[in-house]
């Protein structure tokens, strides 16, 4: 079809020609960021305003300046919090990654049942926390629990768990990794797999074993994936509050409060709202400048095809 | 590539892992249907199985409402942000406008933003929308999602811009081009998101459980919460209560696993 078949149908100049691909733009992109904006980014501003405020979420907000920040950076809960984050994500990350790697290699193996074995790890992704956390509060429950039962039968009396204060973070570390190791599995699975065949054959006729062919091709290979759990996996960990809520409740004694739970007191146990909101921006610009250092780094160690 | 053969000892490893995995919803479906059952370190098989505490979940509670809403708004939000992200998306993927990285890079930031921080400006925001204790409260927030937006334009870039042109000379537009050559071929990704959408709703409790007041509204994480708090002794309901939830959530895997290692690898993730 020429345009000489129509000639005085409308030939749009080109601010017209513009601005419809301006309302293309429009009509793909605002049905998302509209509710973004809305419901995640709005608030977050009401949030940095709420922080600058004396607030009980009742009586008028009082202007305070900076004040509550002040005040979090010399408070020991806030120190206690964001140690028990780190401690958190030390013991999870390492545990979930080499856990998930394991996983990964051995079902991208053939094997009978893989699929059958691959949806039975990834069970525990697809289960809400509420129902995992009264699980795992069982299996770890001091006296009638089946992992102290078992410790027992090697003659090990096991500790308290989640109702002591130093096993209280080891307890949700372990069901977190439980939990997230199918996760991690898939996306490694993914990266597995997208590793050309062709470089391990050579490999092995150049005689080389499995552990020089895991830390020769494999690992820098899936340095991508790995990358990509890495960031997810930090996000998450900053962000740990459903499973300490709904097994420890941060307890006992604040052995286990997180940085989110601690946001959680604040404001609905003891109603100091401009405090909670003030280290829900310390949190959340802690984790875009971690995010950000990562992103900035991964020429050094990621290799992309 | 040759086929090596299977190694019984790393077959024994992974069944083993994989027994250990499953044991403890073995014990729950068991538990469930052991009237009396009590805390015990030894699980045992009951000596008369009875369907009863699901019989007392469903007559005596409003479980099956319950079910019914955690459904709805499940559905709900996975459709929305299949929709939103995909459109989103292709504009990330292949419209040029300007701006286009800093929005993006927004988008990314809001994935950042644990609910949390959100939850007193949200519920104060709902409230001046008149929309707490409502099904549309609980939803609104969870219509977009940057983590769909991401996961499909990593998709779609690895869809050829080939097609685009040869639909482009065709006299095709955008719309046509989104919805007949870009989106089937992104299929196993759109899988993997309505997993990972319906999950997020399927088990989200915080936001539930602070706009939510009415009993016929609950969603299966505050009924379930509910039951442990109401039913402190009988194991067997709470456990039939969190048998009744994992399975509509297992059979949505269990439908679309085949496409969501795929999914995963084909959003260029890796």
């Amino acid at each position: 079809m020429s345009v000489t078949d129509q000639p005085r149908r409308r030939i749009p100049g080109r601010a017209g020609r513009r601005l419809r691909y301006a309302l293309v733009v429009l009509a793909f992109l605002l049905p998302s960021a509209v509710p973004m904006a809305m419901f995640t980014i709005y608030p977050m501003f009401g949030a940095l305003w709420v922080s600058l405020h004396k607030w009980n979420l009742l009586s008028p907000m009082e202007w305070v300046g900076l004040g509550n920040y002040a005040k979090l950076l010399q408070d020991p809960d806030t120190l206690n919090a964001f140690g028990n984050t780190f401690y958190y994500i030390l013991g999870y990350l390492p545990l979930v990654y080499v856990g998930g790697l394991a996983l990964a290699l051995a079902l991208n193996q053939a094997l009978p049942l893989r699929g059958l074995l691959r949806s039975v790890y990834f069970l525990p992704v697809v289960t809400s926390w509420i129902v995992v956390a009264l699980i795992w509060r069982w299996l770890l429950n001091p006296e009638v629990g089946i992992v102290n039962a078992a410790l027992g039968l090697f003659g090990i009396d096991g500790p308290g768990w989640w109702t002591d204060p130093t096993w209280a973070m080891p307890s949700i570390i372990l069901a977190s990794a439980w939990k997230d190791l199918g996760f991690v599995m898939i996306i490694l699975l993914a990266g597995l797999q997208a590793i050309p065949q062709d470089l391990y054959e050579a490999a092995t006729v150049d005689g080389a074993g499995w552990w020089r062919r895991l830390f020769n091709i494999t690992l820098p290979m899936l340095t991508p994936s790995t990358f990509f759990v890495i960031v997810i996996s930090l996000i998450n960990g900053f962000q740990v509050f459903d499973q300490v809520y709904a097994m420890t409740g941060g307890g006992p004694a604040g052995a286990s409060t997180v940085v989110v739970q601690q946001i959680y007191d604040l404001t609905f146990r003891y109603s100091r709202a401009g405090e909670a909101a003030a280290l829900s921006w310390l949190l959340f610009v802690l984790v875009l400048v971690v995010t950000i250092i990562q992103i900035r780094g991964q020429k050094r160690w990621v290799n992309y095809a | 590539m040759r086929r090596r053969r299977t190694n019984p000892l790393l077959l024994l490893v992974v069944v083993l892992g994989a027994a250990v995995m499953f044991f403890p919803f073995l014990w729950t479906v068991i538990t469930s249907v052991s009237p009396g059952a009590g805390l015990s370190a030894t699980p045992s098989l009951p000596e008369n199985p009875s369907m009863a505490a699901y019989a007392e979940l469903f007559e005596n509670t409003p479980f099956a409402r319950v079910i019914a809403n955690s459904v709805g708004l499940a559905v709900a939000q996975t459709l929305l942000q299949l929709l939103t992200s995909s459109l989103a998306a292709y504009a990330f993927s292949r419209l040029q406008f300007p701006g286009r990285g800093v929005v993006f890079a927004i988008y990314l930031a809001t994935m950042m933003v644990p609910i949390q921080v959100l939850i007193v400006p949200l519920f104060v925001q709902m409230r001046d929308l008149g929309l707490v204790d409502t099904y549309l409260g609980v939803l609104l927030p969870g219509i977009a999602s940057a983590f769909g937006v991401f996961l499909l334009r990593q998709a779609m870039n690895q869809v050829p811009r080939e097609l685009d042109e040869a639909a482009t000379l065709d006299g095709a537009g955008h719309f046509r081009i989104f919805s007949t050559i870009v989106l089937p071929l992104v299929g196993p990704t759109l899988a993997t998101l309505t997993v990972f959408s319906f999950m997020s709703s399927w088990n989200s409790f915080l936001w539930p459980l602070i706009i939510l007041r009415s009993e016929e509204l609950k969603t299966l994480p505050l009924a379930l919460a509910g039951l442990q708090g109401q039913y402190t002794t009988q194991w067997d309901v709470m456990m039939a209560g969190s048998v009744v939830s994992i399975i509509p959530m297992l059979a949505i895997y269990v439908f679309a696993q085949k496409y969501v290692i795929q999914g995963v690898a084909s959003s260029g993730i890796k």
